[in-house]
């Protein structure tokens, strides 16, 4: 089981590294939406700062989301998705397998970079790090969740628009706190409490997510 | 036992056995729904701080309940669709959905109106308004992937498990809403303790809150009706009746 889990994982990764200028679409997308609110509303620091948390949030959110396609389109596309529900192993294990290495290649980016959106939002550093831990918290989710959409519509033609209305409200309580966590430690304020409710929706998302994935995967390959 | 079930929950057996049941639905929920509006437009007392304005709460707060029951009841019925594939379930959710949405759409929209008077806004983001809002969009997303996929055993299946994931999300989504921000009155009726509110204006909001479920009732016996009316459109039981028109 560990091993079906490490070795989907690696072709996953290998997959994705084989096309390396798509990799990094979601990051530009990312440092992109975050450049455009400057130019939109000010670029003054005070007003930067204070919009920043919800605006990096949103952003990576927004990554997240678009990204999210090519969790299981191609795999559905060739039918290796149909092998990897024969294969004996558990469904729920190939799936987080898969989710994880979606993280690794959109996730775990978003996350390197994140600081230096901090700092062109102007967030003090504190808020930086704060920024890092929440994303690091909650991303995971935001794959994980997103996987049960993506398996309901990935039969779907254009499927992407419907995707973000079923998904995007499942998000906002992610985004409430990831977001809420970085505004409140920019004012020198502890975050333990939110930081511990994304890591209790991690634990919660990552029990459940990878079965509610694996049956809608099976409801999409019975059509 | 099974079999019974099986039987009992076929579309040609509840569409018979439905006809009846929607007519005395429906003349009661008029009959309650009248005199509750009676007695909380015109007898109930006017509130010392809210003034007349308060009364679109019998109205508000029963639509607001039934958008919540209504998504209970299209997830477990979806759950009953999954697990045993019993098709009436399924219908019954399908059906479920359009009615739900449009009762959050009533609750925000009476929220709004009353918001005016009282915050000096017509929308205030208030954790209950929102997550209202959001229990709004979850609907609409059920019914757009019902309405996505082609094959309706399918579409059944994947919409009802959609319904599932939002009935775990709703209490996070809920709490973590009420967390970040709250205007909103706190919550005046609750079962464990003594209600903070009049017994006059109590009653009249009881009687619309039983009126709105009854209504309810009707509605959702209509529209599974058609459901099944249409899904069974080529079955034998179907053409028979059209036969006989």
């Amino acid at each position: 089981m560990l091993k079906a889990y490490y070795h989907l994982l690696i072709r996953d990764l290998r997959l994705a590294l084989r096309s390396r200028h798509e990799l990094a679409n979601p990051l530009i997308f990312f440092v992109l939406v975050v450049t455009l609110f400057p130019l939109a509303v000010t670029p003054t620091p005070d007003a930067l700062q204070t919009m920043a948390p919800g605006v990096i949030w949103v952003s990576a959110l927004l990554a997240v989301l678009l990204s999210l396609d090519r969790l299981f389109k191609l795999d559905y596309e060739d039918g290796s998705l149909d092998q990897l529900m024969l294969s004996p192993n558990p469904l729920m294990i190939l799936v987080l397998a898969k989710v994880t290495a979606h993280w690794f290649l959109t996730g775990l980016p978003l996350v390197i970079i994140a600081p230096l959106l901090g700092i062109f939002m102007s967030l003090p550093a504190e808020a930086v790090i704060v920024l890092i831990y929440s994303l690091l918290l909650g991303t995971p989710v935001l794959s994980l969740v997103g996987a049960i959409g993506v398996s309901l519509t990935v039969a779907v033609n254009r499927g992407g628009v419907l995707l973000s209305l079923i998904i995007l409200p499942l998000y906002i309580p992610i985004l409430i706190f990831g977001a809420n966590a970085v505004d409140v430690a920019a004012d020198g304020l502890p975050v333990t409490g939110q930081l511990l409710f994304l890591g209790a929706v991690l634990a919660l998302a990552l029990s459940l997510a990878p079965l509610a994935t694996s049956v809608a995967l099976r409801i999409t390959a019975s059509r | 036992m099974w079999h019974w079930i099986q039987r009992f929950s076929s579309p040609k057996h509840f569409y018979g056995m439905s006809a009846p049941l929607i007519k005395w639905f429906s003349v009661s929920a008029l009959l309650l729904g009248v005199y509750g509006l009676y007695l909380g437009l015109f007898v109930a007392p006017t509130d010392y701080q809210q003034g007349e304005s308060y009364r679109i709460i019998f109205i508000h707060v029963p639509a607001a309940w039934m958008s919540m029951f209504v998504y209970m009841v299209m997830a477990v019925s979806s759950g009953i669709g999954i697990i045993w594939q019993i098709r009436l379930a399924d219908m019954v959710a399908a059906a479920s959905a359009p009615i739900g949405a449009s009762f959050a759409f009533v609750a925000l929209v009476t929220g709004s109106l009353w918001g005016k008077p009282m915050w000096g806004a017509y929308w205030v983001w208030d954790a209950r308004l929102t997550s209202e809002l959001i229990l709004l969009f979850l609907y609409l997303g059920y019914m757009a992937l019902q309405s996505a996929i082609e094959d309706q055993r399918s579409a059944d299946k994947a919409s009802g498990l959609l319904a599932i994931v939002g009935v775990v999300n709703i209490p996070i989504i809920h709490y973590s809403v009420e967390w970040w921000n709250t205007l909103h009155q706190g919550a005046t009726v609750t079962k464990f303790d003594k209600p903070s509110m009049h017994i006059d204006m109590l009653i009249p909001l009881l009687l619309m809150a039983v009126a709105f479920k009854l209504f309810y009732a009707a509605l959702v016996l209509v529209r599974t009706r058609n459901e099944a009316l249409y899904r069974d459109r080529n079955r034998r039981w179907v053409r028979e009746l059209v036969e006989r028109l």
